[in-house]
This record gives structure tokens, sequence and C-alpha cells, in this order.
């Protein structure tokens, strides 16, 4: 687009001018979004195709009668038992016992590991005491926290949240660690250039270049917050505790009901997939797309 | 010994001063394996006000090293080095922040300098429009071309308003045909800066490179350092007129004989 009316300082820069629109047009970046019937197509369709054929395996195997009914029950058992929890309108209230434990645990985990990482990452001392220690503490299974956690703190949501804490703050903290340990240094020489030095050189340059280890902490957190909390409600059953999945999948066993061992095992699976695919996913790519990390495709 | 960095002048008085960048007997040295290691030796260099000076050398003549100094981001050991405000400085990189657009890159720059916030969207798209990028204030820096995103990385550096630009082999990674028209475009953007006379503000740039084309292309006076520990060796004013082409027959000439001293400073190092 070279406007020969802009004749911009002196005459003899205008073939410059003319140069530099050529060679920017030739290096243009095209970018294009992908109509919504390829998405339908490519990522919509392979999923639920893999679906259907789990079920249809599996209704085969039953008309096949591998094994005794009890051991594996019809794929119409378990939405037989679905539909029972849905008409008694117990379905959303077990889910949302679960669900809003396990998010009010998240965030607590967000607000203790969040600080607890800037630490760790920004000072030496702090890092050298507990780093490796944080690290180590991602590859314990948080199940390990849960009879400790019961004897100090009962049968109570107290304990729930203990547990959930253990597992998620490292993973959020160690995401945050990894994140400030992969700003590339330049990043930081060009914010003190331009001044942001101290705490704005912490809000303008290395936040927001931490920001993609930082998401990567948090799924791994949210993951293991749930994990951490089926763990507790399978092993911690009380009647004051209230009816989540995890009591749901242990009721199961005890009444021999493979069915409701099922269904609770597809909804703990459900509650997983909903929450990385409703919102870490699309905020990681978000960002990821933003700063053109995200390969096409 | 004293060390001033930064501030020595306050803009009433900026007209007083008589140099941009003044650099007074300036050693470094790093702690290496065999001890301390001398890497700049005893550097005195003035930079005038719209001055346009580069810095040639080969590897390990510390001119990064000298420019870091320059810019307040690392302390020389002995010596000191006062400049006309914080200098800018623009890296071979291009080191704009890819969570901002190009626009946004360039008006962090106008924020962390004080410019309130109603007068930065309209300073940003003229900075742009200055280097040509009118249309690039929404891009993202991952859909500009190598050439645009030093454009944009200079724009930024300008946004500092600073009377000094430090650049450290910006063009170095791009291919010369584009170098050659950002040649042209930081050219044209220093005189403008200069046009209005000293008084008038002004711009001087310290030019770090290894390419004796290039400092000739560019500069009104080349500074060969020599290596290891870095000193000055000589140098050469270039009365050629701006815009001159890198392949001008004068520029080469010139081009010829400071090469010739460079490797002979190069040929030193090998004898022992």
């Amino acid at each position: 687009m070279a406007s020969t009316d802009t004749k911009a300082g002196a005459g003899r820069t205008d073939d410059l001018e003319g140069l530099e629109a050529g060679l920017d047009a030739l290096d243009a970046v095209e970018t294009r979004r992908t109509p919504l019937r390829e998405t339908l197509l490519r990522k919509v369709l392979p999923p639920v195709v893999a679906v259907v054929l789990v079920l249809v395996v599996w209704q085969l195997l039953v008309w096949a009668e591998v094994t005794d009914a009890y051991k594996l029950p019809a794929p119409s058992a378990v939405w037989d038992s679905l539909s029972r929890m849905w008409l008694q309108g117990t379905l959303f209230g077990v889910m949302w016992t679960s669900v809003s434990r396990a998010l009010l645990g998240f965030v607590l985990a967000l607000a203790i590991g969040t600080p607890l990482g800037l630490l760790v990452a920004r000072v030496k001392v702090v890092r050298a005491a507990i780093g490796p220690i944080l690290s180590g503490l991602q590859s314990l299974p948080s199940v390990a926290w849960v009879p400790p956690a019961v004897l100090w703190l009962g049968l109570n949501d107290r304990m729930m949240f203990a547990v959930i804490l253990l597992g998620a703050v490292p993973s959020i903290a160690n995401g945050l660690v990894a994140g400030v340990d992969q700003v590339p240094p330049l990043f930081l020489r060009a914010g003190r250039t331009l001044g942001a030095t101290g705490l704005r050189g912490a809000w303008h340059v290395v936040m927001p270049a931490a920001l993609p280890g930082y998401l990567a902490g948090l799924k791994q957190g949210w993951a293991f917050s749930w994990r951490s909390l089926m763990a507790a409600e399978i092993i911690a059953s009380s009647p004051e505790l209230g009816l989540g999945l995890g009591q749901l999948l242990e009721n199961g066993r005890n009444n021999s009901d493979m069915p409701g061992i099922f269904l609770a095992i597809l909804l703990i699976l459900l509650v997983g997939i909903a929450v990385d695919l409703l919102v870490f996913s699309p905020l990681e790519r978000a960002v990821l797309r933003r700063r053109g990390l995200l390969g096409r495709g | 010994m004293a060390i001033t960095i930064g501030t020595s002048a306050r803009a009433e008085d900026r007209t007083a001063v008589e140099y941009a960048a003044r650099i007074e007997r300036v050693s470094k040295s790093f702690a290496g394996p065999a001890g301390q290691q001398l890497v700049l030796d005893d550097i005195s260099l003035d930079v005038a006000p719209g001055e346009f000076v580069t810095l040639l050398g080969a590897s390990g003549c510390g001119k990064s090293t000298l420019l870091n100094l320059v810019a307040g981001l690392d302390r020389p050991s002995s010596g000191a080095i006062a400049t006309d405000g914080r200098p800018a400085l623009m890296f071979q990189e291009h080191a704009l922040f890819p969570w901002l657009t190009a626009g946004k890159n360039i008006e962090l720059a106008l924020r962390l300098r004080g410019v309130p916030k109603a007068d930065r969207r309209d300073e940003a798209e003229r900075l742009l429009e200055l280097v040509r990028l009118g249309g690039a204030y929404g891009k993202r820096v991952h859909e500009l071309s190598g050439g645009m995103r030093q454009r944009v990385a200079m724009a930024r550096a300008l946004a500092q308003d600073s009377r000094l630009l430090l650049m450290d082999e910006p063009f170095a990674a791009l291919d010369a045909i584009t170098r050659d028209v950002l040649h042209g475009e930081l050219t044209r953007i220093w005189e403008t800066a200069n046009s209005g006379g000293p008084a008038a503000g002004g711009l001087s740039v310290l030019f770090v490179t290894h390419n004796v084309r290039e400092a000739v292309r560019l500069a009104q006076r080349v500074v060969l350092l020599s290596s290891r520990p870095g000193r000055i060796a000589r140098e050469w004013t270039v009365g050629m007129p701006q815009p001159r082409r890198i392949e001008d027959a004068a520029v080469a000439e010139l081009s010829l004989e400071i090469t010739e001293q460079l490797r002979g400073e190069i040929r030193r190092h090998g004898q022992h």
C-alpha cells in the first residue's frame, strides 16, 4: 500500500518507502480463523466417535456375557441409575457437594500457592530451603495425607480442604516458579531500560512473561485438587459430610451396586474433563494464541 | 572513584550539557576461570549532542559490555560514565513483549516514562507512523516480519524520548535488503530529530556493530576497539553527506581501510 501522496521528509526517501512497503507486504503473516464446519469435523467428531466405539464394545461384551452381570453392568443399567438419581433430584446435589468443595479448596490453594511460588522464585534463601521439598511433594500421592488429616482435624470439611491444599499448593507454586524461571533475561533487560524496575518490573514484565507457566501450574493444581478430594471422600465417609461423588462411589461398593459404581466413576471423570475443557484449556489457548505460541491445527 | 550514571542534566538546562554520553577512563573486569579478566581497559569516549557514533570491533572486544555500562545495566570496575538523561537501548533481538500488541508495547514505554494515559494512544500512533508502520497498532508481535519488529522496537526506544539511543547490533539478524532499508530509516529518523538545531533537543546514537560497512554507512564517527582487553585502537571521522548507500565508492574505500586495521588487530591475537 505505497501511497504516492505522502511525501514524508525529503523526496529522496520515496524509493525507500516503496521498498519498505513491498518488503512488509511480502513478509506479512496471514492469519486465518478456522470455519465452524472444519472445527466440528476435526475437533468434535473424533472424540464423539471414540466414545460411541467404547459404548459399542462395552455393550458387545455384555451381550457376549464375558463375566457375571453384577461385575459388568450393561450401559442401559448405568443409564437407569443416572435417570433414577435425576428423577430423585439428587444428581446435581451430589455433584455440587464435590464440585463446590473442590473449587473452594482450589481457590484456597491458589491464594496460598501464588505468593508461596513468588517467594520461592524470587528469594534465594527460601528457594534453597523449601524448593526441593515443594517439587518432591508433587510426587507424593495426596491419599497419603488423608489418614493424618482425619486424625488432626476429624471427619469434616476442614479435613477435605487440608487434603486438597496439600495436593494442589505444590503444583501451583511450582508452576509459578517454573514460569518465572523461564522468563527470558532479554525481557528483564528490556524492561529495565524502559524503566520497569522493582515492583513495576514485576507487574509489567515478570508476571505477564511467567503467565503460561503459571497457567500450566493452575491446570495441574486443579487436577490434583480433584484427585485429592476424591481420595478423601472415598476414605473418609461420615453422614455429617454430606453425599459427594466419592461417597457415592464408596456407597456403591458397600451395596455391591455395580451400575452405581460405574455411574460415580463416569461422573468424577466428567467433572474433571468438563472443568479442564471449559476453564483451563480455553484460558491456556487464548494466552498462547495471543503470543503466537500455538501451532496451527 | 566517582561513578555517575543517569541524571546529570534536568530538562531546563539541557542545552548546557556538551555531551550526550561521557565515558571517562572506564575499565571493566569480570571474574573468569583464570582470576579477574580485563574486558575493557581505560576507555574514554565522548558522544556529542546529536552525534552518530559507531563502535566497531571483533568479537571479544567488549563493545556490548561497554554499551551495557552506558545503559546503566552494569557498573564499571573503575572510571565514570555520565549520560544526558536515561538512554534508550535497542538489542539485536527485538525484545518486544509478546503479550502486548505493537501499539501497547510502545504505550508501555510511554507509561513508564510518565506520559498521561489520555495522550499515550496518539503518541504511539505517531511513533508507528514515524517508522512507517501506521497500520500496525493492533498487530501482535508474531504477526510482524523481522524488519517490522525491529522498526516497532525502534519506535518503542524512541518512545522513551531519550537524547541518547544505544543500539547493540540491532540489524545483525536481518537479511541484507531489509537491513539496507532500516539503515535508511534510522538515518532519516536521526536527521529529523536533529533538524531543529542543538537547542531543540536532538538525538545522539551510539551504535555497536561488527560490520565495517554498516559502521561507515551510518556514522559521523567510527571508533575501532581492539580485543581482549577492549581498548580504543583508532577512530575515523566520516565526512560523506547522508543519505549514503552501503555500495557508495567512498563508503567502500573507507571500509577497506578500516577493515585492514581491524584485521591487524585480530591478527595480533594469533601471534602468541
